[in-house]
Protein backbone atom coordinates (compact mmCIF):
# COMPACT_ATOMS: atom_id res chain seq x y z
CA UNK A 1 0.00 0.00 0.00
CA UNK A 2 1.48 3.30 -1.00
CA UNK A 3 -1.25 5.75 -0.20
CA UNK A 4 -2.24 5.22 3.40
CA UNK A 5 -1.12 7.05 6.53
CA UNK A 6 0.34 5.14 9.46
CA UNK A 7 -2.22 3.69 11.88
CA UNK A 8 -2.16 4.43 15.60
CA UNK A 9 -0.65 1.05 16.37
CA UNK A 10 2.35 1.44 14.10
CA UNK A 11 5.58 2.92 15.47
CA UNK A 12 6.89 5.63 13.21
CA UNK A 13 9.87 7.98 13.29
CA UNK A 14 9.83 11.40 11.77
CA UNK A 15 12.54 12.02 9.16
CA UNK A 16 15.01 14.43 10.73
CA UNK A 17 15.15 17.85 9.02
CA UNK A 18 18.70 18.39 7.73
CA UNK A 19 18.26 21.35 5.43
CA UNK A 20 18.75 24.23 7.88
CA UNK A 21 21.42 26.92 7.68
CA UNK A 22 23.70 28.23 4.93
CA UNK A 23 21.10 30.83 3.93
CA UNK A 24 22.16 33.88 5.96
CA UNK A 25 19.61 36.67 5.70
CA UNK A 26 20.49 40.04 7.17
CA UNK A 27 17.95 41.67 9.44
CA UNK A 28 16.95 45.17 8.40
CA UNK A 29 17.64 46.85 11.73
CA UNK A 30 20.06 44.37 13.30
CA UNK A 31 23.18 46.22 12.18
CA UNK A 32 21.91 49.62 13.34
CA UNK A 33 20.85 48.21 16.70
CA UNK A 34 24.32 46.66 17.18
CA UNK A 35 26.01 49.93 16.20
CA UNK A 36 23.75 51.87 18.58
CA UNK A 37 24.59 49.45 21.39
CA UNK A 38 28.34 49.81 20.85
CA UNK A 39 28.05 53.63 20.85
CA UNK A 40 25.87 53.55 23.99
CA UNK A 41 28.37 51.33 25.84
CA UNK A 42 31.22 53.55 24.66
CA UNK A 43 29.38 56.68 25.83
CA UNK A 44 28.51 55.10 29.18
CA UNK A 45 32.13 54.06 29.72
CA UNK A 46 33.30 57.59 28.89
CA UNK A 47 30.70 59.29 31.13
CA UNK A 48 31.54 56.96 34.02
CA UNK A 49 35.22 57.91 33.72
CA UNK A 50 36.25 54.35 32.88
CA UNK A 51 38.16 55.49 29.79
CA UNK A 52 40.72 58.32 29.67
CA UNK A 53 39.25 60.89 27.20
CA UNK A 54 42.74 61.72 26.00
CA UNK A 55 43.01 58.24 24.50
CA UNK A 56 39.36 57.59 23.63
CA UNK A 57 36.95 60.52 23.90
CA UNK A 58 33.26 59.72 24.31
CA UNK A 59 30.98 59.84 21.24
CA UNK A 60 29.33 63.01 22.61
CA UNK A 61 32.73 64.74 22.71
CA UNK A 62 33.40 63.69 19.10
CA UNK A 63 30.00 65.01 18.01
CA UNK A 64 30.71 68.28 19.84
CA UNK A 65 34.05 68.55 18.02
CA UNK A 66 32.30 67.99 14.66
CA UNK A 67 29.70 70.65 15.56
CA UNK A 68 32.39 73.17 16.51
CA UNK A 69 34.30 72.43 13.32
CA UNK A 70 31.12 72.96 11.33
CA UNK A 71 30.20 76.31 12.89
CA UNK A 72 33.76 77.61 12.64
CA UNK A 73 33.82 76.80 8.89
CA UNK A 74 36.92 74.65 9.26
CA UNK A 75 34.97 71.47 8.50
CA UNK A 76 33.92 72.68 5.06
CA UNK A 77 37.44 73.99 4.36
CA UNK A 78 38.98 70.56 5.00
CA UNK A 79 36.17 68.49 3.49
CA UNK A 80 35.99 70.58 0.31
CA UNK A 81 39.76 70.34 -0.20
CA UNK A 82 39.62 66.53 0.14
CA UNK A 83 36.50 66.24 -2.02
CA UNK A 84 38.08 68.25 -4.81
CA UNK A 85 41.21 66.06 -4.81
CA UNK A 86 39.19 62.84 -4.68
CA UNK A 87 36.70 64.01 -7.31
CA UNK A 88 39.25 65.14 -9.88
CA UNK A 89 41.69 62.28 -9.18
CA UNK A 90 38.97 59.62 -9.28
CA UNK A 91 37.47 61.02 -12.47
CA UNK A 92 40.82 61.19 -14.29
CA UNK A 93 41.82 57.70 -13.13
CA UNK A 94 38.43 56.25 -13.99
CA UNK A 95 38.24 57.73 -17.49
CA UNK A 96 41.76 56.54 -18.31
CA UNK A 97 41.17 53.15 -16.62
CA UNK A 98 37.92 52.52 -18.51
CA UNK A 99 39.55 53.46 -21.85
CA UNK A 100 42.62 51.29 -21.25
CA UNK A 101 40.54 48.45 -19.77
CA UNK A 102 38.32 48.36 -22.85
CA UNK A 103 41.35 48.51 -25.15
CA UNK A 104 42.92 45.55 -23.31
CA UNK A 105 39.62 43.68 -23.38
CA UNK A 106 39.11 44.20 -27.10
CA UNK A 107 42.50 44.44 -28.79
CA UNK A 108 45.19 41.80 -28.95
CA UNK A 109 48.00 44.40 -29.21
CA UNK A 110 46.67 46.45 -26.29
CA UNK A 111 46.30 43.27 -24.24
CA UNK A 112 49.85 42.12 -24.88
CA UNK A 113 51.34 45.50 -24.00
CA UNK A 114 48.82 46.65 -21.38
CA UNK A 115 48.75 43.56 -19.17
CA UNK A 116 52.55 43.52 -18.95
CA UNK A 117 52.66 47.14 -17.80
CA UNK A 118 49.74 46.79 -15.45
CA UNK A 119 51.18 43.63 -13.87
CA UNK A 120 54.48 45.43 -13.30
CA UNK A 121 53.07 48.72 -11.99
CA UNK A 122 49.88 47.71 -10.16
CA UNK A 123 51.59 46.27 -7.06
CA UNK A 124 53.55 49.50 -6.39
CA UNK A 125 51.94 51.41 -3.47
CA UNK A 126 51.00 54.59 -5.28
CA UNK A 127 51.67 56.77 -2.27
CA UNK A 128 55.35 55.85 -2.69
CA UNK A 129 55.26 57.76 -5.96
CA UNK A 130 54.10 61.00 -4.32
CA UNK A 131 57.62 62.39 -3.72
CA UNK A 132 58.47 61.70 -7.36
CA UNK A 133 55.22 63.31 -8.50
CA UNK A 134 55.99 66.36 -6.33
CA UNK A 135 59.36 66.62 -8.11
CA UNK A 136 57.64 66.38 -11.48
CA UNK A 137 54.52 68.44 -10.85
CA UNK A 138 55.45 70.81 -8.02
CA UNK A 139 54.01 71.13 -4.51
CA UNK A 140 50.46 72.19 -5.42
CA UNK A 141 47.36 70.06 -5.87
CA UNK A 142 48.66 68.25 -8.95
CA UNK A 143 50.84 65.57 -7.29
CA UNK A 144 48.08 64.64 -4.82
CA UNK A 145 45.50 64.40 -7.59
CA UNK A 146 47.93 62.43 -9.78
CA UNK A 147 48.58 59.96 -6.92
CA UNK A 148 44.85 59.34 -6.54
CA UNK A 149 44.37 59.11 -10.32
CA UNK A 150 47.16 56.53 -10.58
CA UNK A 151 45.72 54.42 -7.78
CA UNK A 152 42.26 54.54 -9.32
CA UNK A 153 43.52 53.95 -12.86
CA UNK A 154 45.09 50.54 -12.26
CA UNK A 155 42.19 49.08 -10.28
CA UNK A 156 39.70 50.44 -12.83
CA UNK A 157 41.63 49.10 -15.82
CA UNK A 158 41.82 45.65 -14.23
CA UNK A 159 38.14 45.52 -13.31
CA UNK A 160 37.12 46.78 -16.77
CA UNK A 161 39.12 44.27 -18.77
CA UNK A 162 38.06 41.48 -16.41
CA UNK A 163 34.47 42.60 -16.98
CA UNK A 164 34.93 42.64 -20.75
CA UNK A 165 36.47 39.15 -20.59
CA UNK A 166 33.49 37.95 -18.57
CA UNK A 167 30.91 39.01 -21.17
CA UNK A 168 29.48 35.71 -22.47
CA UNK A 169 31.03 34.97 -25.87
CA UNK A 170 27.74 33.53 -27.10
CA UNK A 171 26.20 37.01 -26.92
CA UNK A 172 29.00 38.46 -29.03
CA UNK A 173 28.68 35.61 -31.55
CA UNK A 174 24.93 36.18 -31.63
CA UNK A 175 25.46 39.85 -32.46
CA UNK A 176 28.03 38.97 -35.12
CA UNK A 177 25.60 36.46 -36.64
CA UNK A 178 23.24 39.40 -37.25
CA UNK A 179 26.07 41.47 -38.82
CA UNK A 180 25.89 43.98 -35.98
CA UNK A 181 28.80 46.44 -36.40
CA UNK A 182 31.73 46.41 -33.96
CA UNK A 183 30.84 49.74 -32.33
CA UNK A 184 27.26 48.61 -31.70
CA UNK A 185 28.47 45.33 -30.22
CA UNK A 186 30.72 47.29 -27.85
CA UNK A 187 27.92 49.69 -26.93
CA UNK A 188 24.99 47.30 -26.72
CA UNK A 189 26.57 44.00 -25.68
CA UNK A 190 30.00 44.44 -24.14
CA UNK A 191 29.39 47.64 -22.16
CA UNK A 192 26.22 46.43 -20.38
CA UNK A 193 27.74 42.96 -19.98
CA UNK A 194 30.84 44.38 -18.32
CA UNK A 195 28.95 46.92 -16.22
CA UNK A 196 28.53 44.72 -13.11
CA UNK A 197 32.31 44.26 -12.91
CA UNK A 198 32.91 47.94 -13.65
CA UNK A 199 30.58 49.07 -10.85
CA UNK A 200 32.15 46.54 -8.48
CA UNK A 201 35.48 48.12 -9.47
CA UNK A 202 34.08 51.57 -8.60
CA UNK A 203 33.50 50.39 -5.04
CA UNK A 204 37.15 49.43 -4.78
CA UNK A 205 38.47 52.57 -6.46
CA UNK A 206 36.37 54.80 -4.20
CA UNK A 207 38.11 53.21 -1.20
CA UNK A 208 41.48 53.51 -2.92
CA UNK A 209 40.84 57.20 -3.59
CA UNK A 210 39.87 57.82 0.03
CA UNK A 211 42.95 56.00 1.30
CA UNK A 212 45.26 57.88 -1.04
CA UNK A 213 43.79 61.32 -0.38
CA UNK A 214 44.28 60.89 3.37
CA UNK A 215 47.81 59.55 2.90
CA UNK A 216 48.76 62.31 0.45
CA UNK A 217 47.29 65.02 2.69
CA UNK A 218 49.18 63.66 5.67
CA UNK A 219 52.42 63.90 3.72
CA UNK A 220 52.05 67.33 2.21
CA UNK A 221 48.92 69.45 2.63
CA UNK A 222 47.67 72.30 4.75
CA UNK A 223 43.98 71.57 4.23
CA UNK A 224 42.09 68.33 3.85
CA UNK A 225 40.77 65.66 6.20
CA UNK A 226 44.12 63.83 6.19
CA UNK A 227 46.03 66.99 7.15
CA UNK A 228 43.43 67.81 9.79
CA UNK A 229 43.64 64.34 11.37
CA UNK A 230 47.45 64.53 11.43
CA UNK A 231 47.47 68.01 13.02
CA UNK A 232 44.93 66.92 15.63
CA UNK A 233 47.05 63.88 16.45
CA UNK A 234 50.19 65.99 16.80
CA UNK A 235 48.35 68.29 19.24
CA UNK A 236 46.83 65.34 21.16
CA UNK A 237 43.34 66.63 20.27
CA UNK A 238 41.86 63.15 20.08
CA UNK A 239 38.25 64.37 19.91
CA UNK A 240 39.17 66.38 16.78
CA UNK A 241 41.18 63.44 15.43
CA UNK A 242 38.23 61.09 15.81
CA UNK A 243 35.91 63.74 14.37
CA UNK A 244 38.06 63.53 11.21
CA UNK A 245 37.84 59.74 11.27
CA UNK A 246 34.04 59.87 11.61
CA UNK A 247 33.83 62.27 8.67
CA UNK A 248 35.93 59.85 6.60
CA UNK A 249 33.64 57.00 7.61
CA UNK A 250 30.55 58.99 6.65
CA UNK A 251 32.17 59.85 3.36
CA UNK A 252 32.92 56.17 2.67
CA UNK A 253 29.34 55.24 3.54
CA UNK A 254 27.97 57.96 1.26
CA UNK A 255 30.07 56.76 -1.67
CA UNK A 256 28.92 53.19 -1.02
CA UNK A 257 25.30 54.36 -1.06
CA UNK A 258 25.78 56.22 -4.34
CA UNK A 259 27.32 53.15 -5.98
CA UNK A 260 24.57 50.97 -4.52
CA UNK A 261 22.00 53.35 -6.03
CA UNK A 262 23.80 53.19 -9.38
CA UNK A 263 23.78 49.38 -9.25
CA UNK A 264 20.05 49.34 -8.50
CA UNK A 265 19.38 51.70 -11.39
CA UNK A 266 21.71 50.21 -13.98
CA UNK A 267 21.70 46.52 -13.05
CA UNK A 268 18.00 46.07 -12.33
CA UNK A 269 17.90 43.26 -14.85
CA UNK A 270 20.03 40.94 -12.69
CA UNK B 1 18.58 30.98 -52.21
CA UNK B 2 20.54 27.72 -51.80
CA UNK B 3 23.19 27.08 -49.17
CA UNK B 4 26.03 24.82 -50.21
CA UNK B 5 28.52 23.06 -47.96
CA UNK B 6 31.41 22.75 -50.36
CA UNK B 7 33.99 20.14 -49.25
CA UNK B 8 34.19 21.52 -45.72
CA UNK B 9 37.03 20.19 -43.60
CA UNK B 10 37.89 21.54 -40.19
CA UNK B 11 40.53 20.90 -37.54
CA UNK B 12 40.96 22.35 -34.06
CA UNK B 13 44.74 22.11 -33.79
CA UNK B 14 45.57 18.42 -34.12
CA UNK B 15 41.96 17.38 -33.72
CA UNK B 16 40.21 16.63 -37.00
CA UNK B 17 36.54 17.58 -36.55
CA UNK B 18 35.02 17.57 -40.04
CA UNK B 19 36.23 15.82 -43.14
CA UNK B 20 35.10 16.84 -46.59
CA UNK B 21 31.43 17.52 -45.87
CA UNK B 22 29.39 18.54 -48.88
CA UNK B 23 25.67 18.96 -49.35
CA UNK B 24 23.23 21.50 -50.73
CA UNK B 25 20.23 23.00 -48.98
CA UNK B 26 17.73 24.14 -51.61
CA UNK B 27 15.48 27.15 -51.08
CA UNK B 28 12.73 26.39 -48.58
CA UNK B 29 14.17 22.97 -47.73
CA UNK B 30 14.78 21.74 -44.18
CA UNK B 31 17.87 19.59 -43.67
CA UNK B 32 18.57 18.00 -40.30
CA UNK B 33 22.11 17.08 -39.32
CA UNK B 34 22.44 14.18 -36.92
CA UNK B 35 25.35 12.12 -35.70
CA UNK B 36 27.11 10.86 -32.59
CA UNK B 37 28.25 13.28 -29.88
CA UNK B 38 31.30 15.27 -30.91
CA UNK B 39 30.95 14.53 -34.61
CA UNK B 40 31.12 18.23 -35.50
CA UNK B 41 27.43 19.03 -36.05
CA UNK B 42 27.56 22.39 -34.28
CA UNK B 43 30.96 23.18 -35.78
CA UNK B 44 29.51 22.56 -39.23
CA UNK B 45 26.60 24.90 -38.48
CA UNK B 46 28.97 27.64 -37.27
CA UNK B 47 30.95 27.27 -40.49
CA UNK B 48 27.80 27.36 -42.64
CA UNK B 49 26.68 30.55 -40.87
CA UNK B 50 30.05 32.28 -41.23
CA UNK B 51 30.94 32.26 -37.54
CA UNK B 52 33.88 29.91 -37.98
CA UNK B 53 36.51 29.79 -40.71
CA UNK B 54 36.88 26.22 -42.02
CA UNK B 55 40.34 24.72 -42.45
CA UNK B 56 39.46 23.98 -46.06
CA UNK B 57 36.38 24.12 -48.23
CA UNK B 58 33.76 26.83 -47.87
CA UNK B 59 30.09 27.52 -47.32
CA UNK B 60 28.58 29.10 -50.42
CA UNK B 61 25.31 30.73 -51.39
CA UNK B 62 23.57 30.34 -54.73
CA UNK B 63 20.88 32.69 -55.89
CA UNK B 64 19.64 35.94 -54.42
CA UNK B 65 18.05 36.11 -50.98
CA UNK B 66 14.49 37.45 -50.69
CA UNK B 67 14.48 41.21 -51.26
CA UNK B 68 13.19 42.00 -47.78
CA UNK B 69 15.59 39.70 -45.94
CA UNK B 70 17.85 41.65 -43.57
CA UNK B 71 19.96 38.65 -42.58
CA UNK B 72 19.55 35.71 -44.96
CA UNK B 73 21.44 33.23 -42.74
CA UNK B 74 20.08 33.55 -39.21
CA UNK B 75 20.94 31.47 -36.17
CA UNK B 76 18.66 30.13 -33.46
CA UNK B 77 20.94 29.21 -30.59
CA UNK B 78 20.79 26.29 -28.20
CA UNK B 79 21.33 28.59 -25.18
CA UNK B 80 19.00 31.27 -26.62
CA UNK B 81 21.75 33.97 -26.50
CA UNK B 82 19.39 36.66 -25.21
CA UNK B 83 20.65 39.96 -23.81
CA UNK B 84 19.70 39.67 -20.12
CA UNK B 85 19.57 43.46 -19.68
CA UNK B 86 17.09 43.92 -22.52
CA UNK B 87 13.36 43.25 -22.51
CA UNK B 88 11.77 40.77 -24.90
CA UNK B 89 10.92 43.61 -27.26
CA UNK B 90 14.44 45.07 -27.11
CA UNK B 91 15.97 41.65 -27.73
CA UNK B 92 13.83 41.16 -30.82
CA UNK B 93 14.63 44.67 -32.04
CA UNK B 94 18.38 44.30 -31.39
CA UNK B 95 19.35 42.90 -34.83
CA UNK B 96 17.33 45.65 -36.52
CA UNK B 97 19.01 48.59 -34.79
CA UNK B 98 21.88 48.89 -37.26
CA UNK B 99 19.73 48.41 -40.37
CA UNK B 100 18.32 51.11 -42.62
CA UNK B 101 14.80 50.57 -41.26
CA UNK B 102 13.01 53.57 -39.79
CA UNK B 103 11.82 53.40 -36.19
CA UNK B 104 8.25 52.79 -37.42
CA UNK B 105 9.36 49.98 -39.72
CA UNK B 106 11.38 48.42 -36.92
CA UNK B 107 8.40 48.57 -34.61
CA UNK B 108 6.22 46.91 -37.24
CA UNK B 109 8.71 44.06 -37.79
CA UNK B 110 9.15 43.52 -34.07
CA UNK B 111 5.38 43.53 -33.62
CA UNK B 112 4.94 40.97 -36.39
CA UNK B 113 7.69 38.69 -35.00
CA UNK B 114 6.25 38.90 -31.48
CA UNK B 115 2.80 38.08 -32.77
CA UNK B 116 4.00 35.07 -34.75
CA UNK B 117 5.64 33.61 -31.67
CA UNK B 118 2.88 34.47 -29.21
CA UNK B 119 5.01 36.93 -27.26
CA UNK B 120 2.98 40.09 -27.69
CA UNK B 121 1.91 40.12 -24.04
CA UNK B 122 5.49 39.58 -22.84
CA UNK B 123 7.15 42.46 -24.68
CA UNK B 124 8.23 44.28 -21.51
CA UNK B 125 9.42 41.16 -19.70
CA UNK B 126 13.10 40.43 -19.03
CA UNK B 127 14.58 37.05 -20.03
CA UNK B 128 15.20 35.99 -16.43
CA UNK B 129 11.45 36.23 -15.83
CA UNK B 130 10.68 33.75 -18.61
CA UNK B 131 10.69 29.97 -18.73
CA UNK B 132 13.18 28.18 -20.99
CA UNK B 133 10.56 27.63 -23.66
CA UNK B 134 9.54 31.27 -23.69
CA UNK B 135 13.17 32.34 -23.88
CA UNK B 136 13.65 30.19 -26.94
CA UNK B 137 10.52 31.75 -28.40
CA UNK B 138 12.25 35.12 -27.98
CA UNK B 139 15.25 33.67 -29.83
CA UNK B 140 12.96 32.52 -32.64
CA UNK B 141 11.13 35.82 -32.67
CA UNK B 142 14.44 37.69 -32.98
CA UNK B 143 15.37 35.43 -35.88
CA UNK B 144 12.03 36.02 -37.62
CA UNK B 145 12.35 39.79 -37.21
CA UNK B 146 15.16 39.91 -39.78
CA UNK B 147 13.13 37.85 -42.28
CA UNK B 148 15.72 35.12 -42.85
CA UNK B 149 15.95 32.95 -45.93
CA UNK B 150 17.54 30.12 -43.98
CA UNK B 151 17.39 29.41 -40.26
CA UNK B 152 20.48 27.79 -38.76
CA UNK B 153 19.20 26.01 -35.68
CA UNK B 154 21.72 24.56 -33.26
CA UNK B 155 19.90 22.04 -31.08
CA UNK B 156 17.27 24.68 -30.29
CA UNK B 157 15.19 22.36 -28.11
CA UNK B 158 17.89 20.46 -26.25
CA UNK B 159 17.88 22.75 -23.19
CA UNK B 160 14.12 22.37 -22.73
CA UNK B 161 11.86 19.88 -21.00
CA UNK B 162 9.92 17.41 -23.12
CA UNK B 163 6.56 19.17 -22.98
CA UNK B 164 8.08 22.49 -23.99
CA UNK B 165 10.02 20.72 -26.75
CA UNK B 166 6.78 19.34 -28.12
CA UNK B 167 5.12 22.75 -28.10
CA UNK B 168 8.05 24.45 -29.79
CA UNK B 169 8.34 21.68 -32.35
CA UNK B 170 4.74 22.43 -33.32
CA UNK B 171 5.79 26.08 -33.72
CA UNK B 172 8.71 25.10 -35.96
CA UNK B 173 6.49 22.92 -38.12
CA UNK B 174 4.05 25.81 -38.49
CA UNK B 175 6.73 28.43 -39.22
CA UNK B 176 8.42 26.28 -41.85
CA UNK B 177 5.19 24.95 -43.36
CA UNK B 178 4.85 27.36 -46.27
CA UNK B 179 8.37 26.76 -47.64
CA UNK B 180 9.21 30.46 -47.39
CA UNK B 181 12.17 29.71 -45.16
CA UNK B 182 14.68 26.90 -45.28
CA UNK B 183 16.52 25.54 -42.28
CA UNK B 184 19.53 23.56 -41.24
CA UNK B 185 18.52 21.83 -38.04
CA UNK B 186 21.30 20.34 -35.93
CA UNK B 187 20.03 17.84 -33.40
CA UNK B 188 20.88 14.64 -31.60
CA UNK B 189 17.17 13.88 -31.33
CA UNK B 190 16.15 11.61 -34.21
CA UNK B 191 12.44 12.17 -33.58
CA UNK B 192 12.86 15.91 -34.07
CA UNK B 193 14.87 15.29 -37.24
CA UNK B 194 12.26 12.94 -38.67
CA UNK B 195 9.43 15.29 -37.75
CA UNK B 196 10.85 18.45 -39.27
CA UNK B 197 13.37 17.66 -42.01
CA UNK B 198 12.96 16.99 -45.69
CA UNK B 199 16.36 15.29 -45.68
CA UNK B 200 18.53 14.05 -42.85
CA UNK B 201 22.30 14.23 -43.18
CA UNK B 202 23.86 11.52 -41.01
CA UNK B 203 27.41 12.29 -39.94
CA UNK B 204 29.94 9.71 -38.84
CA UNK B 205 31.93 9.84 -35.63
CA UNK B 206 34.76 12.39 -35.45
CA UNK B 207 36.04 13.48 -37.85
CA UNK B 208 32.51 13.95 -39.13
CA UNK B 209 31.96 12.69 -42.65
CA UNK B 210 28.63 12.31 -44.40
CA UNK B 211 27.60 8.70 -43.89
CA UNK B 212 24.27 8.90 -45.52
CA UNK B 213 21.64 11.38 -46.60
CA UNK B 214 18.16 10.05 -45.83
CA UNK B 215 15.13 11.55 -47.54
CA UNK B 216 11.99 11.64 -45.39
CA UNK B 217 9.38 10.07 -47.70
CA UNK B 218 6.40 12.26 -46.83
CA UNK B 219 5.45 15.89 -46.58
CA UNK B 220 5.74 17.66 -43.25
CA UNK B 221 1.99 18.18 -43.21
CA UNK B 222 1.40 14.43 -43.51
CA UNK B 223 3.67 13.63 -40.59
CA UNK B 224 1.13 14.77 -38.03
CA UNK B 225 -1.29 12.03 -39.12
CA UNK B 226 -1.56 8.81 -37.13
CA UNK B 227 -0.76 6.66 -40.18
CA UNK B 228 2.60 8.37 -40.57
CA UNK B 229 3.83 7.50 -37.08
CA UNK B 230 4.96 3.98 -37.92
CA UNK B 231 6.82 5.14 -41.00
CA UNK B 232 8.58 7.87 -39.04
CA UNK B 233 9.47 5.41 -36.30
CA UNK B 234 10.93 3.05 -38.89
CA UNK B 235 12.92 5.93 -40.31
CA UNK B 236 14.26 6.82 -36.86
CA UNK B 237 15.25 3.20 -36.31
CA UNK B 238 17.00 3.16 -39.66
CA UNK B 239 19.03 6.24 -38.76
CA UNK B 240 19.70 4.97 -35.24
CA UNK B 241 21.08 1.73 -36.68
CA UNK B 242 23.47 3.85 -38.73
CA UNK B 243 24.87 5.72 -35.77
CA UNK B 244 24.31 3.43 -32.78
CA UNK B 245 27.70 1.75 -32.67
CA UNK B 246 29.52 5.01 -33.28
CA UNK B 247 27.41 6.74 -30.63
CA UNK B 248 28.52 4.09 -28.11
CA UNK B 249 32.16 4.55 -29.14
CA UNK B 250 31.79 8.34 -28.94
CA UNK B 251 30.27 8.14 -25.48
CA UNK B 252 33.13 5.95 -24.25
CA UNK B 253 35.62 8.33 -25.79
CA UNK B 254 34.05 11.27 -23.97
CA UNK B 255 34.11 9.33 -20.69
CA UNK B 256 37.80 8.57 -21.12
CA UNK B 257 38.69 12.10 -22.08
Amino acid sequence: MLDRAATKDETTRRVRFRGAGFVPASSRFGGWIALGLVIAIWQAAGSAGLVNPLFLPAPSAIMRAIYQLAISGALWEHVSASLLRIGVGWLLGTVAGVAVGFAIGLSRLARSVGITFISALFPIPKIALLPLLILWLGIGEEPKIATIALGVFFSTAISVYSGVDAVPRNLIRMAQSFNVPFATIVRKVIWPGALPAILAGFRITASVALLLVVSAEMIGAQYGIGAFVLQAGNLMQTDQLLAGVVILSVFGLAVGKVIGWLETRLLHWR
Amino acid sequence: MDLIANHITHRFGDLAVLDDVSFTLSAGEVVAIVGPSGCGKSTLLSILGGLLQPTSGAPELRGAPPADSLNPLTFVFQDFALLPWATVEENVEFPLLHTQLSAAQRRAQVEDALRRTGLTDFRKTYPKQLSGGMRQRVGISRALAVKPAILLMDEPLSALDSQTRELLMEDFVRLLADGGMGAVYVTHNLEEAARLADRIVVLSRRPGRIREVVTVPMTRAARGEAAAREKLLALQNQIWSLIRNEAIDAEREVQHA
